[in-house]
Parts: C-alpha cells; sequence; structure tokens
C-alpha cells in the first residue's frame, strides 16, 4: 500500500506545476467554501442573536389560534390563569430553559393629549423580560438602561412614535384600550425611554409593566398572551420546544389538540427566511467546490492515464493486477484531494483568524458597532475536508477503472 | 522438458475489410533453458509470436501451451497472474518506469506483481544489479541512463522475480553493436546461471548467433529452423 502511494507521489510531483495549479483550485475551493461559511454563520448568528435578544425570544408560547390572529392582538384568545399556571409549572421543570417572561399584549390609542395614534403595548414583569430579552434595555435610546427603567406607571415608546407625536422622556402620555367585553379604559403614563426601533415586526411595539396592563384591561388573575422563553443553548432550541410541548401535553382543548403551542424564532419571524437563503447559498457554494473538485481532479487523472499508456502497458503486462493499476490511480486522486483539501483548510483558518483579528465592523439593524466574528469550527472544517477528499477519489474512479481496464498489448502499442 | 509449444498458431488481423495474415500456422517448441531466436524481416510476425507466448494475445486459430498451461483458458486476471509468476519481459524501449529508480524499477515486480519480503527484496535486487553491472548507477532515475545501461536495467527487472522464460522483442534494437554484444553475453550468463529460457526476436544478424536455435519467419510462416553454429 506504501508503495501505491510512493509511486502515486512521484508520478504526481512529475508534472509539478499542473499538480500545484490543480491543488490549488482545490485549496481556493476549500478556502472560498469555509470563509463564506464562516461569514455567513457570524453573519446569521448576530442577526438571529439580535432578533431573539432584543423581542422576540428564543421561543414563544400561545393560546392556540393566537399566532394565526396576532395582527389583531385578540384578547380573547390569551391564556386564562389556569393555563398560566400550568405553564410556568411546564417551563419550570422542563431541562434546558434559561428565563422565561410572561406578556400581556393589546393595542391601544396612544395619546399625547393633542394628537391620537396606534400603538401595540407588551405588558410585562420587567425583571423576567430583560432576562429573556437581553438586549431590549440596549434598545432604549434615551432614557435610563437601568433594569429598573420599567416601573409602575413607566411606558417605553418605540422612536417611530416618540418621533411621530413629538414625545420625550419624561412627558405624560395616555393609553387608552378596550378590553375584552368592549367597555374602554384608559390610564396615564411617563415616558421612561425611547426605544430604537429593533429590525422586525417589534417596531410599533411599546412596553408597560404587566400590573398597568392589567389596570387597563381590567383583568383581574394571572393571564397573558404570550410566554417569550429563552433557552440556555440555543443549539438545543428544538429539542427544548419538543420537550416543553411534552410537558404541555395534558392541556388539551376540548376537542382534544393540545391548546398551547411553543414555537421557535424561525416560525415568528420573517427573518428566518433569509437564515435559511443564507443556509441555501452556502450549501449552493458546497456544490460549487464539488463541482471544482470534480472536474479539476477528473481532467488531470483522464490526462495522467492518456499520457502514461505505455506505462500502464508495461506494468501490465509484467503481471501487475488491474486492481493495482486501478489503485494507483485511485491514489494520486487521494493525494491530490488530501493536499488540496489540507491547504484550503489552512489557507481558510488563516483567512478566518485574520478577519476575526481585523474585527471588522459592519450595521445590521439600528446597530452599527457589530463586529464581524467569523467562525468555523473543527467538525465543519473536518466535514468540508473529507467531502473533497471523497469527491477526489470518486472523480479518479472513472479514468482509474479506464487504466486498469486497458490490453496491455494495445497500451503497448500506443506510442 | 518442453516449456512452449505451438501448433498451427495462427493469427489474423482485420484491418478494415482486409484480413492481414500475421502468422500462418506456425508449428514448433521450446526446450527449457535453452536460448531461442525468432528471426525475420520487418512484417514477419515475430512481434505478434511473441505476443502469443507471452500470453499477451490470443490466437485466431492453433493452440499454444506455456509452463503446461493453456492461456486460452485463463481470465484476464489469471492471465496476468501467470505473466507475473513465470514470464519476464524486456522491450525494445526498455519501457522502464520514469518516476522509479534503477534499483526501484527492479524491486517493482517482487512488490507490485509478488510480495516479497523486504529482505529476500534486497538482497535479490543486490545479487541482480550486480549481475548486470548496474549497482553504482542504483539510485539513477531511467533518463540519467544510456540505452545499453537501461537494458541492463531492464533485464535484471525481467529476471528478478525468477521467471521460468523471459521473451525480449530486439532487445538490442536501440543499442549500438558494441554494447549489443554486452547485452547479448549479460542475457546469455544469466541465462544459463538461473536455468532461464530465453526467447527473442531480432534482425540484427550479428545478435543472431548467440542462439541455441534460430527460427526464422517470413509472411507469418516459420520457413526454417537450425540449431546455432550450425
Ligand atoms: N494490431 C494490428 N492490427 C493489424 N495488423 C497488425 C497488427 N499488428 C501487426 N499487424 C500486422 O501483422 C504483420 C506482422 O506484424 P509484426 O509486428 O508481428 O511483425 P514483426 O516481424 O514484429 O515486424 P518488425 O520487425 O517490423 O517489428 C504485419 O503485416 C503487421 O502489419
Ligand atoms: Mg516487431
Amino acid at each position: 500500500m506504501g508503495n501505491v502511494f510512493r509511486i502515486g507521489a512521484r508520478n504526481l510531483l512529475r508534472y509539478k506545476r499542473r499538480t500545484a495549479l490543480t491543488v490549488a483550485l482545490i485549496a481556493v475551493g476549500v478556502v472560498f467554501y469555509l470563509v463564506f461559511s464562516a461569514v455567513s454563520g457570524s453573519f446569521k448568528n448576530m442577526m438571529v442573536g439580535n432578533i431573539t435578544d432584543s423581542f422576540l425570544g428564543h421561543l414563544q408560547v400561545h393560546r392556540r389560534g393566537y399566532l394565526a390572529a396576532i395582527e389583531n392582538l385578540p384578547l380573547h384568545l390569551n391564556m386564562q390563569p389556569g393555563q398560566t399556571k400550568k405553564l410556568e409549572e411546564a417551563l419550570l421543570s422542563t431541562e434546558g430553559i434559561e428565563a422565561f417572561s410572561p406578556r400581556l399584549k393589546f393595542g391601544a390609542a396612544f395619546s399625547n393629549f393633542e394628537e391620537t395614534t396606534n400603538i401595540r403595548v407588551n405588558g410585562v414583569d420587567p425583571g423576567k423580560e430583560f432576562r429573556t430579552c437581553p438586549l431590549l434595555l440596549s434598545r432604549i435610546v434615551s432614557g435610563s438602561k437601568d433594569p429598573g427603567v420599567l416601573g409602575r406607571g413607566s411606558i417605553l415608546v418605540p422612536v417611530l412614535i416618540a418621533r411621530g407625536m413629538g414625545v420625550k422622556v419624561g412627558d405624560t402620555v395616555v393609553l387608552v384600550a378596550t378590553n375584552r367585553d368592549g367597555s374602554v379604559n384608559g390610564k396615564t403614563f411617563v415616558v421612561a425611554g425611547i426605544l430604537e426601533s429593533a429590525t422586525g415586526p417589534g417596531g410599533r411595539d411599546g412596553y408597560v409593566h404587566i400590573e398597568d396592563a392589567r389596570e387597563i384591561l381590567r383583568i383581574t388573575g394571572e393571564e397573558a398572551s404570550e410566554y417569550a422563553v429563552r433557552v440556555a443553548r440555543f443549539d438545543r432550541i428544538d429539542a427544548v420546544r419538543d420537550r416543553l410541548e411534552a410537558n404541555l401535553s395534558d392541556l388539551k382543548t376540548k376537542d382534544g389538540s393540545p391548546a398551547l403551542m411553543a414555537n421557535t424564532w424561525q416560525k415568528l419571524s420573517p427573518f428566518s427566511n433569509i437564515a435559511r437563503m443564507i443556509d441555501a447559498l452556502s450549501f449552493f457554494i458546497r456544490i460549487l467546490l464539488i463541482t471544482v473538485v470534480l472536474i479539476s481532479i477528473l481532467s488531470v487523472m483522464i490526462m495522467a492515464v492518456y499520457e502514461r499508456v505505455r506505462e500502464i502497458g508495461t506494468i501490465a503486462a509484467i503481471g501487475t493486477l488491474p486492481r493495482r493499476i486501478l489503485s494507483l490511480f485511485l491514489a494520486e486522486g487521494l493525494l491530490l484531494g488530501v493536499t488540496g483539501a489540507a491547504a484550503g483548510s489552512l489557507v481558510g483558518a488563516a483567512v478566518i483568524a485574520i478577519l476575526n483579528a481585523a474585527k471588522i465592523p459592519f450595521a445590521f439593524g439600528q446597530q452599527d458597532n457589530l463586529l464581524l466574528a467569523p467562525v468555523i469550527d473543527g467538525p465543519e472544517m473536518l466535514t468540508t475536508a473529507a467531502l473533497v477528499i471523497v469527491v477526489a477519489v470518486v472523480a479518479s474512479l472513472q479514468p482509474a477503472w479506464k487504466a486498469s481496464r486497458m490490453e496491455p498489448i494495445e497500451a503497448l502499442g500506443h506510442v | 522438458m518442453r516449456l512452449v509449444s505451438a501448433e498451427n498458431l495462427s493469427k489474423t488481423y482485420l484491418l478494415g475489410e482486409v484480413e492481414v495474415r500475421a502468422l500462418r500456422e506456425v508449428s514448433f517448441s521450446i526446450e527449457e533453458g535453452s536460448l531461442v531466436s525468432f528471426v525475420g524481416p520487418s512484417g514477419s510476425g515475430k512481434t505478434t509470436l511473441l505476443n502469443l507466448i507471452g500470453c499477451l494475445d490470443r490466437p485466431s486459430g492453433g493452440t499454444i501451451s506455456v509452463a503446461g498451461e493453456n492461456p486460452a483458458a485463463m481470465s484476464r486476471m489469471e492471465k496476468a497472474r501467470f505473466r507475473g509468476d513465470n514470464i519476464g519481459f524486456i522491450f525494445q524501449n526498455f519501457n522502464l518506469i520514469p518516476v522509479l529508480t534503477v534499483y526501484e524499477n527492479v524491486e517493482y515486480p517482487l512488490v507490485m506483481v509478488q510480495s516479497v519480503a523486504a529482505a529476500e527484496r534486497r538482497r535479490r535486487v543486490g545479487e541482480l544489479l550486480d549481475a548486470v553491472g548496474m549497482t553504482e548507477h542504483r539510485d539513477k532515475r531511467p533518463d540519467q541512463l544510456s540505452g545499453g545501461q537501461k537494458q541492463r536495467a531492464a533485464i535484471a527487472r525481467a529476471l528478478v522475480a525468477g521467471p521460468k522464460l523471459v521473451l525480449a522483442d530486439e532487445p538490442t534494437a536501440n543499442l549500438d553493436h558494441a554494447t549489443a554484444a554486452t547485452i547479448m553475453s549479460a542475457m546469455r550468463d544469466m541465462t544459463a546461471r538461473l536455468g532461464t529460457t530465453f526467447v527473442f526476436s531480432t534482425h540484427d544478424p550479428r545478435v543472431i548467433g548467440e542462439a541455441d536455435v534460430v527460427h526464422t519467419l517470413e509472411d507469418g510462416a516459420l520457413v526454417a529452423s537450425r540449431k546455432g553454429g550450425e
């Protein structure tokens, strides 16, 4: 076996420039893929982290049917006190949950005593909410960023509305909402902070204390429209959702289907489409990489076989078995693949390290101070290298097979 | 002991519509340990015949047996094994493997065709390089050698696995006469020493005399056979 590789290596070194070119082509493909995957992955993670941490949460639990009607913030589809009690028990007993926050959501009229506009209000428990969406506080552009900012009687106003209505921190405003029975109720609030808009459907969301929300809506029990949930490990999010749904399975509607639904951020944000697109692009580049490796190795090996017909005839005549001849050429393809994959991985890792060291800033949403932090994990690198090597061997199969099937007498006559 | 016997051996090539009769019902036998040459003008069928003896080609008619075996009954792979075990080849153009050194070329059949243990390999390759006078060039690549040196390396490669039969198609055609003569006497020595049967083709009158038996081919037919020196 060692001899097969030794001969393969010598044959590759025979055409140094061609071999170097092929290895370089494969390596460039690998570098391109690794860097793209790392950069897009970093961008994706940052984007997703931004959305989930600033308003969405990782998971959300709603009563069945609420999500479909969420544009109207339907109060009659809120989870009832009995359900929220059970839900909190389930949340506490489900493994992998770091924090959760009940939200009472409603649409209201927002007035500065001169003009009125619509606002979506989230009644939250500030402590729980800031733990579930740790970036929420950092979205406060004007006013205190202290977790105590959202006391009773305070409101965080989205910048969109604050600007439109000319409202500043310290101003008094009125929220008027229609409660479930159709009667109208109002309450004054002091503006405690202005929220910069998060990207996505959080742009018109204001925040008040959940007790104030209950007061306006004249709700007495522990009712909630949704629970936002933060998981301990983002990559285990689906498993946590499944466990949570299992723990909730005894909460049934009258027709026997589960009463509460847990959904991950993908289901809740249109940005999951962008995330999916990034993944698709990454997949496409992987296909491109495979094609590059396939074509470059195939052409080099076809050429190698063609140039060496007489040599193949010679070794076949003196009794080298076809499978040995096959392995000689496969070894060459394998060596090309291994060298290209190794070189590409090294250079790719170096480029990624340089990108990290360069601390390249980019903007997403309102945040323009994000740093590009491309990372590529070991397994990803190894699978890419393994893929390249496998493709290299597969590409050599046809030429190697052709070499092994040559009739020695015809091959010897070939000049 | 007969090593090769051929009976009404024919080979016909089809060139489009035209039939080329390269061999016409040739019968002969080759004794073990003898030095046999086939001579004849260009196109008389020497290469065709050597290819049949070497189990590289199939006859169109007649039968041939080599070392008691019938190559016509063997599969591709069995023939490859049979050649590796029984036949050494020396080619007109030497056909050394260009990426391997002289030593590695001679070692090749012991590694890639048979699997001989390292120590035994070293011994046999060393011995043969010595015998053909190539020890001092053992680490050179073929392109660093003269024609005569290449052919001596090729002889060592053909003999290293201890074949019963060595076939050489015009082994001296690309060599000058002086070199051709030393190559032929080297071959003579080696085969005599190892008891190897040696069959070669040539149209060089100066090397014909080296053979024990000379068969003359003309237009695909065997027209004369005589003992050497007659
Ligand atoms: N593959 C082939 N296809 C068709 N005809 C062939 C083929 N090989 C040999 N021939 C023909 O068979 C005849 C014998 O050829 P062969 O090569 O055996 O002669 P030779 O005695 O070795 O000649 P030379 O001394 O030139 O090598 C010639 O007429 C040749 O043209
Ligand atoms: Mg010939």
